[in-house]
């Protein structure tokens, strides 16, 4: 048998069935639906006088729409009320589990998986959201579909798919202090572009990688798709399985050996060959920070902005000059001297407890910047929520001129109340600057919760291997 | 879904690289539960000058006269001529959902994100595929009213001097956009084959099927 890739078992474990162009019948172990993709395709699913193939392998929680301020009078916008209330319905009439808006375990779609243990290694993991790349985290194939995906799923228990190609990249030596998951992440973006992956499922390997807590893994996979790729993988080691040991979802007993057993065979074979690889150094990757409006426009916290004549792709630099427009930047700007009005910590990209933690040292004992309209801590979930309070981090933000909120998606693409006005500017540890994302005529700057928290503290972006 | 033969129609040219999901359909619009009436939000924040709400009624909303769609040359057109990676971004199926309300019936770029080249073909909308150099020198020929013939079945596109360019796509899309079939009626199909893969499968992950 030939050496297969951490992709390629995966694929082959759940072939149902090839057809002759290659195109091939995926099982699906696991879907996760929100409210914003999934009520077209219930409506269908009704429509068509069909039920759902498994229904217990669906898992559904609101997230995009719900308010992170006080819930108890329901949401406010009639749209989004009705958005979450018809994703209650649907899974009340299909009879599938959903974590309401009050339930302690509500959060990010992709915090809530994992953490619940609903997502596991060795599982094909869809979900109608991009970043469901989040999941390949614990070696698991997973990726965002549509909406008609998605009722394809909860009807078929599978997907039509074609196999994507074999990407490896590696990640090779020992991080410095201040350089985080993000900071990998959108290192690697920069240097292979938004469209890198396009067409591949990227495995993230190298020391560097596996030197990440499982939390660090999840931030990394999130923004696979970031770089193009629907799927980013991690091969299971001791991190992974000591994880999931014991989630609510996780197997028991005899069945948690057999898939211990199983689950430590999820790694590429020594001798997999890859379709393309790219080589990063770890060591020379320092705090990054997102300048223009899409996620490979990105520099160090010690560089400047840079110059669309040193472009030479017209078309590149013709997105450049649209960037720095929408941005109000200049080029040869110093990134630290750019002033922030906003600070967003959180999104399925970072509002983990660590991503919480690393916020927190950031700014005990101190206060926010003058400039600072809004500084926003938004919790993955309602049990990251818990965990921070009962470390006192809630306190350390709170007593620093942070808001502490309730779980959602919030202001990583701002569909509920939380978002920013024409012009304002915002260091956001979510996963996309695109024009608009986090409101109208808002400008957006990817970095990590550590640099987000700094910035906030001094009210503009700050080298934090040096500040204190 | 809408069958895709072929089409003789007018091209708009969108002159930009990484056109993302949120700039084809702003998140606000994603609050409907409906499948139809995104078409006259495609492309809101860069059609119109206000700020657009979902529901609203943009007939009488300011334009920006500057974006292409709004341009006279290209009204009516149903081919979207683009630059690399046009879809980038997020799943949502509402971006082709805008695209084909609007009219659109085939966009044609350098490349494709690839959940959004996945989710057009769901929607009776025929992503295509050229060599950038190709793309560029479509640019180069498009004015006001040019036209191009697009045939599915010899996977051809025809310029008005009559060039013949052809694209690849894979023969089992083709199959159900050409005749307009639903993939999960065709996917019931295998129910055997799916009940026989989880006989197998609960053996080997029996916790999956606890």
């Amino acid at each position: 048998m030939s050496a297969k890739t951490l992709y390629d078992k995966l694929w082959d474990d759940h072939v149902v069935h090839t057809e002759e162009d290659g195109s091939a019948l995926i099982y699906i172990d696991r879907q996760l639906i929100h409210e914003v993709t999934s009520p077209q395709a219930f409506e269908s699913l009704r429509l068509a006088g069909r039920a759902p193939w498994r229904t217990e392998r669906n898992l559904a929680v609101a997230d995009h729409n719900v308010p992170t301020t006080d819930r108890s009078a329901g949401i406010a916008d009639p749209v989004s009320r009705l958005q979450v209330e018809t994703l209650d319905k649907n899974c009340a009439e299909f009879g599938i589990t959903e974590f309401g808006m009050t339930d302690l375990r509500q959060g990010i779609v992709h915090v809530v998986g994992p953490e619940q243990g609903a997502t596991l290694p060795g599982m094909t993991v869809v979900c109608g959201d991009s970043h469901t790349s989040t999941h390949g985290a614990s070696g698991a194939l997973a990726f965002g579909i549509g909406t008609s995906e998605v009722e394809h799923a909860l009807a078929t228990q599978c997907l039509i798919q074609k196999k994507s190609k074999n990407f490896l990249i590696k990640v090779n030596g020992q991080a410095s202090a201040g350089v985080t998951a993000k900071d990998i992440v959108l290192a690697i973006i920069g240097e292979i572009g938004t469209a890198g992956g396009n067409g591949y499922a990227i495995e993230f390997a190298g020391s560097a990688i596996t030197d990440l807590s499982m939390e660090g893994r999840m931030t990394v996979c999130n923004m696979a798709i970031e770089a193009g790729a629907r799927a980013g993988l991690i091969a299971v080691d001791d991190v992974t399985i000591d994880y999931y040991r014991d989630r609510p979802y996780s197997p028991k007993g005899e069945h948690w050996f057999m898939a211990e057993r199983m689950w430590q065979k999820l790694h590429s074979d020594l001798d997999a060959i890859f379709d393309k690889v790219v080589e990063i150094d770890a060591t020379i990757i320092k705090p990054q920070v997102t300048w223009g409006t899409s996620p490979e426009m990105v520099v160090p916290i010690d560089a400047e902005v840079p110059n669309p004549v040193d472009e030479f792709d017209a078309v590149k630099q013709q997105s450049m000059r649209n960037a720095l427009d929408y941005m109000g930047l200049q080029a040869g700007q110093a990134i630290t001297d750019i002033q922030i009005d906003k600070v967003f910590i959180g999104s399925c990209t970072n509002s983990r407890i660590e991503d919480m933690r690393a916020a927190a040292v950031m700014v005990e004992g101190k206060k926010i910047a003058a400039n600072i309209k809004l500084a926003l801590v938004v919790p993955g979930s309602g049990l990251v929520k818990q965990q921070a309070e009962q470390e006192g981090l809630d306190k350390i933000f709170i007593s620093a001129g942070f808001e502490w909120r309730e779980p959602g998606c919030s202001m990583c693409l701002a569909m509920n109340a939380d978002k920013l006005t024409a012009g304002e500017r915002c260091a956001s540890t979510s996963n996309r600057n695109f024009e608009g994302r986090q409101g109208y005529g808002g400008r957006t700057h990817l970095v990590s919760p550590a640099m987000a928290a700094a910035a906030a503290i001094a009210g503009h972006f700050v080298d934090i291997r040096d500040w204190r | 879904m809408q069958a895709f033969k072929k089409i003789t129609a007018t091209v708009a040219p969108l002159d930009r690289a990484n056109v993302d999901t949120d700039a084809i359909i702003p998140k606000q619009f994603l609050k409907s539960i409906r499948r139809a009436g995104f078409g006259p939000y495609l492309f809101d924040e860069w059609r119109y000058q206000d700020v657009g709400e979902p529901e609203m009624d943009c007939t009488n909303r300011p334009l920006n006269k500057d974006f292409v769609l709004n341009n006279p040359d290209y009204k009516g057109a149903e081919i979207l001529l683009t630059r690399e990676n046009f879809g980038c971004g997020s799943s949502r199926e509402h971006a082709p959902w805008a695209l084909e309300d609007y009219g659109f019936r085939a966009i044609i770029a350098p490349s494709f994100a690839d959940i959004f080249y996945n989710n057009c073909f769901k929607n009776g909308l025929l992503p295509i595929v050229l060599p950038a150099e190709v793309v560029d020198g479509l640019f180069k020929e498009v004015t006001a009213g040019y036209q191009l013939t697009i045939d599915l079945e010899a996977q051809t596109i025809i310029t008005p001097k009559g060039k013949v360019i052809g694209f690849e796509v894979d023969e089992s899309r083709k199959y159900r956009l050409y005749n307009g079939l639903d993939d999960i009626a065709l996917s019931l199909l295998q129910a055997d084959k799916i009940k026989a893969y989880e006989a197998e499968r609960a053996k080997r992950a029996p916790w999956l099927f606890a």
